[in-house]
């Protein structure tokens, strides 16, 4: 711990120079798909057995039915027909579960970083090294000096066992690089986030809009499910996006909008509900305020204005805006989930959902439906020791209406020496250089860390820059605390245990107990067993842990989930249009249109996405779904292309603004896309042989995306705001891979 | 009299998204080795920026009423069996591959242990009340299948209520998927 001075003591250590050397037990001859001959008769072969649990390989969490075979092998998922959020049915990525869980490549014992090279360890002896690490962080710099990074469920017993240690200092993706503006957004607006799974009654919209929103590319199942009856219903579906998604394949109007211009057009469809008188009377005026100051504030956004801006004609503005206003309460303008697109998302999403307001769609059927959640109590534990949370401080000082921490923020302090220092990161299930912006500043920032411990399934880049590796359990190997989010119906669903779990992996409700043990912390984790505290947090509820592994989800009763007298949480109780809060911090309290800056010459704007088979990173090294999907493309209009003088298929390289170049990419030549951007998934170009599936395969969009504008107000970081163009040799030739 | 049983699919292409959960909910249900599928997605875009239209197809062995790799198969292996489903006896099957060259629509792989392989509707499931293991797990729930001549069934009220049309049916196979609208 002799590390203040800002020396390097960190280097990159690719985790597999020790599992190389022998030190791994044999599990040669894991296949994937057992022989025909063998498995002809899927789930109803004798022998076979469901068990029911929750899906985690997206944030989603859908109810699933586990198929195991009379060897006790997984061979099949299936949707849980009692879960609301699977209702019997699944998306590709959850039938193809056991993928990611018999991964050969998945890290296989506890690492220890031992000078230049790894040495497997014991638990008993990784775990006494982090608890002894973590003492003296606590006792030298103070507990807050260790920052959990954390995504996915089996974080919850980490975050406890922080708190407990008196750290409850933590961050993750999905704030800053996800929904993290919206949620600022209608928090603003209503005075609470949409939330996860989404508040939107897709099912029984008659009026759908949608900017930018890939639904059916993202396949949070429920969402498609409602989506798809929706389109049996007959919705009018409007797709506001650059690229002809599968969305804007099923749309009444695509509308094929410049890239960064959505703002521009949301407000003239504002100014033309106000202007015209079409907006919801009634509704704004028993909860809304702030209408005479938007109306003053829209004035100028036309839609002859917003065409100048967006390309969309006007007439064309105008019949949408009387159509949405027309379906009133039950059209709906999605506010979308991955918001941090321009920088000014915040504002952008504001305008989403004071159009929404304007319709009247809160709490109505096809509107924002109002969801209920079983109440389960916690498991009594004492309260946490006191702490100043000073950290959030640092944020609020840059980021206002912050109200989780930006990972940004956590890299930006170490390498700025901020006081109170943070000398260690815990990092769980969080692959940071796929999802953090800005690679090379993560790096430095690690380098400089004195404790970096990273929990995970897989030897992802990241564990090169580890003192400790704890291989992870997957979902489908562990029990987890109950899920009981907000939904139309309520309800709680169990995970548990399919299979044991592979290679001497262990779950994170273990870890953080082990670890708060040997911290002194034993009260926080009274229970003995997992079994003891799922049985002691469902017994509120009348249920018993054997008859929830029997039906792994149960569904409460509930009213519709409609209600004429909504109430809202903001300062002034009403749904505001006008944002008293926004303008106290000097933030526009109605939003403002600004353009977005312009590709230099010969460049097209990265726009990036998904694709519907893979989880972003977490799924590219999962053989049976990079089966139909190994790689990513880059889109290229066909104008475009043949500017270029490239092929379908063709391999390039593309170059941003700032010279940083990708690694080669697949071109896909298409009609489908504007000719002023590109466009890639998210997740692949992995950097590690570790993956043997996914390394190398595509392109990580991460790399090209140095240009960050980070949202003033809650400190999200833009992903739309760079530049790129193929890479050409010095006779103006593309350069071939 | 009643008239036989036979089994078809009705597919709502405007509700299917592409996702390819069909695809593996099938090569999970009937153990399709890695590297081939019974059922795939197609996904046909056609127009000129920005006038587009794009129609994503769960796509899969036709079970023709007229199938031309059972009049090309010269063991018998591939034969017509119950509920009209076009099977592949795998212990007959040589794996001369004239099944393949004869299938219009490609439906057709040999396995690698030498037997040709396909589509059966699941018929494993059927027989015991289970819908294929495709229809099962649609997110869009874009896939239907049953009995056409059952006077109940959703699928003949689907064909008899709305507009449809089969692919290559000029070949005279009467491909028995049938794609509808969903309104």
């Amino acid at each position: 711990m002799k590390n203040r001075s800002g020396i390097n003591r960190r280097t990159f250590l690719s985790l597999s120079t020790a599992i190389a050397a022998g030190t791994v037990a044999g599990t040669a001859g894991l296949t994937m798909f057992p022989s025909s001959r063998q498995a002809k008769a899927g789930i109803l072969a004798p022998g076979m057995k469901a068990t029911a649990s929750f899906c985690e390989v997206c944030f989603w969490k859908c109810g699933i039915q586990a198929w195991t075979n009379s060897e006790g092998r997984l061979v099949q998922i299936t949707g849980h027909p009692a879960h609301p959020l699977s209702n019997g049915r699944l998306c590709p990525r959850g039938t193809a579960g056991m993928g990611n869980l018999y991964d050969p490549d998945r890290i296989r014992q506890p690492m220890l970083r031992e000078g230049d090279s790894w040495r497997a360890a014991s638990w008993e002896e990784a775990l006494d090294f982090i608890a002894e690490r973590m003492g003296a962080i606590k006792k030298r710099f103070g507990a807050e000096s260790l920052a959990l990074i954390s995504h996915g469920h089996g974080a919850s017993f980490l975050k406890h066992m922080m708190k407990a240690y008196g750290a409850p200092v933590g961050s993750a993706p999905s704030f800053a690089q996800c929904r993290g503006a919206r949620e600022t957004a209608f928090k603003l607006t209503y005075g609470e986030p949409v939330g996860s799974p989404e508040s939107t009654d897709l099912e029984n919209s008659s009026y759908l809009v949608m900017l930018g929103y890939h639904l059916g590319e993202n396949m949070h199942n429920t969402q498609v499910q409602e989506f798809a009856k929706a389109i049996e219903r007959g919705v009018e579906l409007v797709v506001v996006d650059p690229r002809f998604s599968v969305a804007a394949g099923k749309a009444k109007h695509w509308l094929p909008i410049k890239p960064g211009t959505d703002l521009a057009l949301l407000l003239a469809w504002i100014r033309l509900l106000i202007d015209e008188g079409r907006y919801n009377r009634d509704f704004v005026a028993a909860h809304c305020i702030g209408l005479e100051e938007l109306r003053q504030a829209v004035a100028p956004y036309t839609p002859e204005w917003a065409y100048t801006q967006t390309g969309i004609d006007p007439a064309l503005i105008r019949s949408i805006g009387r159509r949405m206003a027309m379906h009133g309460s039950s059209a709906l303008v999605h506010p979308g989930r991955k918001t941090n697109w321009y920088g000014d998302d915040t504002q952008r999403v504001r305008a989403v959902a004071i159009l929404n307001a304007l319709l009247g769609n809160w709490g109505t059927k096809g509107g924002f439906f109002r969801g209920s959640k079983l109440k389960i109590p916690k498991y009594p534990t004492p309260p946490y020791p006191p702490s100043n949370y000073t950290f959030i401080k640092h944020v609020v000082e840059r980021f206002p209406l912050a109200d989780q921490v930006p990972t940004q923020e956590l890299v930006d302090h170490v390498l700025e020496h901020k006081q109170p220092p943070i000398t260690g990161w815990l990092i769980y299930g969080t692959d940071l250089f796929n999802n953090f912006p800005n690679k090379e500043k993560t790096i430095n920032a690690l380098k400089k860390l004195d404790l970096v411990v990273v929990i995970e399934t897989h030897p992802i880049e990241l564990t090169g820059w580890a003192d400790v590796v704890l291989p992870d359990t997957t979902y489908l190997e562990r029990y987890d605390d109950l899920h009981a989010p907000s939904w139309k119906k309520p309800f709680v669903a169990l995970r548990q245990p399919v299979v044991a779990p592979q290679f001497d992996s262990r779950p994170a409700w273990w870890i953080a107990r082990e670890l708060a043990l040997r911290l002194g912390l034993e009260e926080y984790f009274p229970w003995k067993t997992i079994e003891e505290y799922l049985e002691a947090r469902l017994q509120p509820l009348g249920l018993t842990l054997a008859d929830m592994k029997q039906r792994g989800v149960h569904v409460g009763e509930a009213p519709p989930p409609y209600t004429d007298t909504p109430r809202f949480k903001t300062p002034s109780g009403k749904i505001e249009l006008y944002s008293e809060t926004l303008a106290a911090k000097g933030f526009d309290p109605v939003p403002v249109y600004h353009p977005p800056a312009e590709p230099p010459p010969g460049f097209m704007r990265l726009l990036v996405g998904r694709v519907p088979v893979h989880s972003f990173g977490r799924t590219t090294n999962n053989r049976m779904l990079a089966e139909i999907t190994p790689e990513n493309e880059v889109w290229l209009n066909t104008i475009s292309a043949r500017e270029f003088g490239v092929r379908h298929g063709q391999r390039v390289r593309l170059v941003n603004q700032d010279g940083v170049k990708s690694d080669p990419i697949k071109v896909k030549v298409t009609q489908r896309i504007r000719p002023d951007c590109v466009y890639m998934a998210h997740g692949f170009g992995r950097k590690t042989d570790k993956l043997k599936q996914a390394n190398g395969q595509g392109t990580a969009d991460n790399d090209l995306l140095t240009r960050i504008v980070e949202d003033p107000i809650m400190g999200g970081t833009s992903t739309n705001t760079n530049f790129v163009t193929l890479l050409k040799g010095r006779n103006g030739e593309v350069r071939h891979g | 009299m009643a008239k036989p049983i036979r089994y078809v699919m009705v597919i709502e292409s405007d509700k299917c998204v592409g996702c390819a959960a069909c695809v593996f909910a099938c090569k999970q249900e009937n153990g399709v080795p890695e590297g081939f599928t019974r059922d795939w997605i197609e996904q046909e875009v056609r127009g000129v920026f920005p006038q587009l239209t794009m129609e994503n197809r769960s796509q899969r062995c036709q079970h023709c009423d007229h199938p031309p790799c059972v009049y090309n198969c010269p063991t018998g292996a591939s034969h017509i069996g119950k509920g009209g489903v076009t099977l592949v006896d795998r212990d007959w099957c040589t794996g001369c591959k004239a099944c393949i060259a004869a299938c219009p629509y490609d439906a057709r792989y040999l396995h690698p242990e030498g037997f040709v392989d396909k589509c059966t509707f699941c018929n494993h499931r059927v027989e015991v009340g289970l819908e294929p293991a495709c229809v099962t797990v649609c997110p869009t729930n874009c896939l239907h299948f049953g009995d056409v001549n059952d006077p109940n069934s959703k699928v003949r009220h689907m064909v008899r209520t709305r507009k449809w049309r089969t692919q290559k049916g000029e070949l005279g196979t009467k491909p028995q998927l049938y794609w509808v609208e969903s309104q």
